[in-house]
């Protein structure tokens, strides 16, 4: 694997099922009664977040911690000014202090690069969402609950079709998945108005439709994305109810899918906008499962982007979770942020 | 007076010439020639052309000091072999009233790198509401005939209208920066497929051709001539083509980076390839300089946009657009045309000299190297290849997208009306 997790087009294939069976491994921790690792001991990774986002930060800490890795997190909402500089100080207050990882949330897409090629820092960056550009440790997240529903653990997901729904245009989470299920060789298809469609989308490894009911027969897994009720001032869409009746998920439409097929949503849900109360409570939604799934996968990739060349579990004993840690249930993984996110003051 | 005796340069990329400056004009061009006391520039193997002349210049002073100077540009214009740059407008204060484009050009006089030749802003502020006083500048010292609210586009059509009106009264000419604010809000980069996979809010090249479309329309209506800046998109190309086979008065000017970057650059997220308007795709830099070969570009402008470092060291949408030009055309333009054999040498003088200066009305500059023509004159050697290294630049700034990058050619020597800038590639 490379140093950084930037993009999910930097996972090979086999760089792909490492992480996913890697964090097989660590979802077994999870099981256990004490569910710590001494791992990455004496190893410091850095929650640096420019942008709101709890469900990601506290899994990423979740995920640290059971590694037994010092955790700073670093809010570092930098003024509407002086982003850039914030973002080259912070960086280089960072690397003063001995930072091993930086797991960076930032609402300009490339920030993570910038952060991993700039010269700033030596630590491997991992990317946490960058502005709308990727979400790579969710497109991973994502691929191992597929996996577990749809083909089995240790293998791919070659000729799975996996339709996404939803603002395409402004998701991370899409382009990330795209290319992740890509590599793991399933079908995607991409549904949204065509609006919420960024130009050139017909390059990319998949299949574009505008037809939500032509394509849920043919779905083993649907994911919804979530969409912003502001997106409709701009023109993207009419009205939300409008949205909601040509390309939200309701009962009716969830009972289309094959009886196998699975649900997901990133998080946060708008309840009644993409998919209804019905279908979010029903056993075929994963949503929670995704953020339970999310803290593995998040320790797969700490471990081995620090250096996890040896079986995690090899050297594994049980140590007392400190009392601070949270559960993994609190952490929920969420797509792209709301506008006013980017602005409210964090402290 | 000063006697120089530049010894056998090819003029314009043809036969070996000697040419002799006296004072501030050309004496004598032939073969064979002697001058007692004459200082003697041997140029064997090395091309003469008339001194460059820029459209699109941003010297930043007064304002951005920080960032340049009339100093420091017209140096940095000197070793790139200009002996005119034309400055845009938008200084903080705008040079929109006669006193600021005065001081400009006075502060270029006064230091004698290059004639600094203010473009003044159409709009009060640059704000695209109230005309400026035109032909209060116009009128000024610095005889102002190049109007542009360059960095923003004139979009009200009926101001854009009276604009190009008025200037008919004293032969100027608007410079459009064609961009339709609305369809560019929050613009980062060119809108294709590679912004549609980095997450970077697209530049749709209709935003340029929209506007042209419409100035070209408006500027054969109302009778008046247009000037399009750093056109960027084939489908400009075609419209400037069209308008021109109309017989309208259209003129455009392309810059040396969109003759040769593409948007692949920006994968890198590296905020020195980020410029208004953003780089575009591999067809639009074959289309340009198609364009530009065959005279529907009339003339390659630099528009040099220093910014101090702060600006560019950051994440890419935190960064200021624009970058460095004036010493990096000439081999950009070697390059891109000459190398490939699309212009020859006389071409480059055409499309880098005699063009702009006629466009901007600029008496003096662009004009033929022959006997009682003032000695603007650049000497260069095309054989020259050298890494870019911005350290050595005489701009303020170093935002160039080349660093590192070799090109070919290198000005040895700059002549503003007879007067050695550069000297032995060194600034004197």
């Amino acid at each position: 694997m490379k140093r950084h997790l930037i993009s999910a087009a930097d996972l090979t294939r086999d760089d792909a099922l490492l992480v996913l069976d890697t964090a097989e491994e660590m979802a077994r921790v999870a099981d256990r009664p004490i569910k710590k690792l001494p791992t990455l001991r004496g190893r410091t990774v850095v929650n640096l977040f420019f942008e709101d986002s709890t469900r990601t930060r506290i899994s990423f800490e979740a995920a640290a911690k059971r590694l037994s890795a010092d955790v700073i997190n670093f809010s570092a909402k930098g003024s509407s000014v002086s982003k850039g500089e914030s973002l080259k100080d912070t960086a280089l207050t960072l690397e003063a202090m001995g930072a091993d990882a930086v797991v960076v949330r930032h609402h300009a897409s490339g920030a993570p690069q910038r952060l991993a090629t700039s010269g700033w820092i030596n630590a491997s960056v991992v990317n946490a969402g960058d502005g709308t550009h990727e979400h790579p440790t969710q497109a991973l997240l994502d691929a191992f609950t597929m996996r577990r529903h749809l083909s089995g653990v240790g293998r791919d997901l070659a000729g799975r079709r996996v339709t996404i729904v939803g603002d395409i245009l402004h998701s991370r989470v899409a382009r990330s998945n795209v290319l992740l299920l890509n590599t793991l060789g399933a079908e995607v298809t991409l549904v949204a108005p065509p609006t919420l469609l960024p130009i050139g989308v017909e390059q990319w490894p998949c299949q574009v439709g505008y037809d939500l009911d032509a394509v849920l027969a043919k779905s083993d897994a649907v994911m919804m994305l979530r969409v912003q009720r502001e997106r409709m001032n701009a023109a993207f869409f009419p009205t939300e109810r409008e949205y909601s009746r040509r390309y939200g998920l309701d009962g009716g439409r969830m009972a289309v899918l094959p009886e196998h097929a699975i649900v997901m949503h990133p998080g946060p849900m708008n309840r009644g906008m993409e998919i209804t109360a019905e279908v979010a409570d029903s056993p075929r939604c994963t949503a929670v499962e995704q953020v339970a799934n999310g803290v593995s996968t998040r320790m797969a990739v700490l471990y081995l982007l620090l250096g996890g060349s040896e079986p995690a579990l090899a050297t594994a004993r049980a140590e007392e979770p400190r009392p601070e840690e949270p559960r993994a249930d609190d952490a929920r993984p969420d797509d792209v942020p709301t506008e006013a996110a980017r602005t409210e003051e964090s402290k | 007076m000063s006697t120089i005796l530049i010894r056998g340069a090819k003029v314009l990329g043809g036969e070996a010439r000697d040419v002799l400056i006296e004072g501030e004009t050309v004496a004598a061009v032939g073969t064979g020639l002697a001058a007692e006391g004459a200082r003697v520039v041997e140029a064997d193997g090395l091309i003469l052309l008339p001194g460059l002349v820029d459209l699109h210049t941003h010297l930043r002073e007064p304002g951005r000091e920080d960032s340049e100077t009339v100093l420091t540009g017209t140096r940095a214009a000197a070793a790139g072999g200009y002996t005119a740059v034309h400055a845009m407008a938008n200084t903080f204060p705008v040079a929109d009233t006669a006193g600021v484009v005065e001081q400009v050009w006075r502060l270029g006089r006064e230091y004698g790198y290059c004639d600094v030749q203010p473009v003044g802003a159409v709009t009060v502020g640059l704000e695209g509401k109230k005309l400026a006083e035109l032909g209060a500048m116009a009128d000024s010292a610095a005889q102002v005939r190049v109007f542009s609210d360059d960095g923003k586009c004139v979009d009200d059509a009926v101001i854009m209208r009276r604009a190009l009106e008025y200037v008919k009264a004293f032969g100027g000419v608007v410079a459009q920066h064609a961009q339709e604010p609305r369809l560019t809000e929050g613009a980062q980069m060119n809108e294709g497929t590679v912004s549609g996979e980095l997450g970077l809010t697209g530049w749709p090249a209709v935003a340029e051709e929209s506007i042209i479309a419409r100035d070209v329309l408006l500027a054969a209506h109302v009778g008046s001539r247009v000037h399009i800046c750093h056109l960027s998109t084939a489908g400009s190309v075609e419209i400037v083509r069209w308008a021109k086979s109309k017989g309208w008065d259209v003129t455009a000017e392309v810059t040396p980076h969109h003759l040769l970057l593409t948007d692949e650059l920006v994968r890198s997220y590296n905020p020195v390839y980020k410029v208004n308007p953003p780089l575009r795709t591999e067809a639009d830099v074959l289309a340009l300089r198609e364009a530009l070969a065959d005279g529907t570009i009339d003339c390659v402008a630099t528009d040099h946009a220093p910014h101090p470092h702060e600006d560019k060291d950051c994440e890419w949408s935190a960064a200021a657009m624009g970058m460095v030009g004036l010493e990096t055309a000439l081999s950009v333009v070697q390059h891109t045309m000459v190398d490939t054999g699309l212009l020859d040498w006389a071409g480059v003088a055409d499309r880098m000299s005699a063009r702009p200066a006629a466009i901007g009305r600029l008496a003096g500059h662009g004009r033929p190297i022959a006997e009682g023509e003032p000695a603007n004159l650049v000497l260069l050697d095309p054989a020259y290849r050298g890494v870019v290294n911005p350290a050595g630049f005489a701009s303020r700034s170093r935002n160039t997208p080349y660093e590192g990058r070799e090109l070919p050619g290198r000005v040895t020597a700059t002549f503003l009306r007879g007067h050695a800038t550069v000297m032995d590639g060194k600034l004197t």
